[in-house]
């Protein structure tokens, strides 16, 4: 299993190197989405739990965006054929593309992050904000690859994608959000609250296990 | 020993009927040549042949094993080139070998026998996309032989290739176990399927030129 997980990653960010889309796409879209916020808001800066709902919601909207793309090679280009004829446990593909998303996402992240604190965020930014991230990248890495893996299946994927990431992702952005509040308040960081990690963590382990249970129905014909 | 084992093996794609009926036997070394017109259901054939699709109806039991309950032990002994050359276009030939390799637990350095075998070695590092409908069809074809499968499903394995494209590849895909959907009424297989609107039109050792080129009048 670990061959094909290793071959997969691979395949994925050689491809995205050469012809990056996703990354791209989703950092200028959370720049766009900030300057907006920007002007909508007519605010110079925001902190506390204002920051962090826009930031959240911003990065949930940018990785529907990455998530969409996760399979249309796959798809157009007969990867999953090529997969499933090869004598691997289905479930790599899981593993495989959770974890390109969950790298993307750690990726663009370091671009939005620092557009966010340089067009809205008063605060400057606090280190611990790395924790709830990655618990909330696993999670958002996982439900995306769970959706996409679905969607690609239809004619309808596009629309498909954030009609079921958006809501199933409701539980994450909202511990993901009370959790970085108090790091994005303004005078100093807060305390990081345990139940909020406690949620992701909760989160990433339960649609976790629910993928890998389902994954392998989502690639039959 | 037994290859192939189909027995009134039937698809369908919602209320259309892909295919139906079909029964017969293919022994280890013969080849199948599958006729039939555009829609005939031999793609559909040979997708399910391949654990890609799975039957409707009847059983269908490649390798000795029973599909697609025991898919899993036939994955990998299977060479299948389809329409789709199952390359990432972004890739280099070479990469897109060495991607199959990998997932096959093959060795690299097959990659490089194979490429050579379809005289792709001078193209090797080139992106597929770059590459013409024949150099495409030999680096599929590269992609399908590349873990020196028991059994080929090949459809149209010729098409796009030139006459001495065709010979480079003709050793590749000869010799073993194999299904062959073809065109080419004079094609000579074993064993001859003629297929005709998901129906078997006619199954025999002994099918002459006539009997294909009717499926296509």
């Amino acid at each position: 299993m670990r061959r094909a997980i290793g071959a997969l990653i691979r395949k994925d960010l050689i491809l995205q190197r050469r012809t990056p889309e996703a990354a791209p796409a989703m950092v200028l879209f959370s720049i766009g989405t900030f300057v907006l916020f920007h002007f909508a808001l007519d605010e110079r800066e925001v902190s506390g739990n204002l920051a962090s709902g826009i930031l959240w919601v911003t990065l949930l909207f940018a990785a529907v965006l990455g998530i969409n793309r996760l399979f249309v090679a796959e798809r157009e280009e007969g990867g999953f054929d090529g997969f499933l004829l090869a004598p691997v446990d289905r479930t790599s593909m899981l593993v495989a593309k959770a974890t390109v998303l969950f790298l993307f996402l750690c990726a663009v992240e370091v671009f939005v992050l620092a557009a966010f604190a340089i067009l809205l965020l008063g605060p400057s930014l606090q280190p611990a904000l790395v924790v709830v991230l990655l618990l909330a990248n696993a999670g958002i890495a996982v439900i995306g690859t769970l959706v996409a893996a679905l969607a690609i299946q239809t004619r309808a994927r596009d629309l498909l994608v954030p009609l079921l990431a958006i809501p199933l992702s409701v539980p994450l952005v909202i511990a993901a959000a009370r959790a970085c509040a108090p790091l994005l308040t303004e005078g100093g960081a807060g305390a990081l609250e345990a139940r909020w990690l406690a949620v992701l963590g909760l989160y990433d382990l339960v649609f976790g296990l629910l993928a890998y249970a389902i994954f392998d129905f989502l690639l039959e014909e | 020993m037994r290859a192939i084992e189909l027995a009134d093996l039937g698809r369908a794609y919602g209320e259309r009927v892909a295919l139906a009926g079909v029964t017969l036997t293919v022994q280890e070394g013969e080849t199948l040549a599958v006729f039939g017109a555009n829609g005939a259901g031999k793609t559909t054939l040979l997708r399910i042949l391949a654990t890609l699709l799975r039957p409707h109806h009847g059983s269908a039991k490649v390798l000795g094993h029973e599909l697609p309950r025991e898919g899993w032990a036939v994955r990998g002994k299977i060479g299948f080139l389809g329409h789709d050359p199952l390359l990432y276009r972004d890739l280099t030939a070479r990469e897109n070998l060495q991607f199959h390799a990998r997932l096959h637990g093959v060795r690299f350095e097959r990659v490089d026998a194979v490429l050579d075998a379809v005289g792709m070695s001078a193209r090797a590092d080139d992106p597929v996309h770059t590459f013409s409908r024949g150099m495409l069809q030999r680096t599929a074809v590269a992609r399908a032989v590349l873990h020196e499968p028991q059994l080929l499903l090949l459809d149209e394995p010729l098409a796009g290739l030139d006459p001495g494209a065709a010979a480079l590849i003709d050793p590749l895909i000869g010799g073993g176990t194999r299904v062959v959907i073809s065109h080419d009424p004079t094609f000579r297989g074993d064993l001859a399927l003629g297929l005709r609107g998901g129906k078997v039109a006619f199954c025999e050792r002994g099918a002459t030129v006539d009997d294909v080129r009717a499926l296509y009048a």
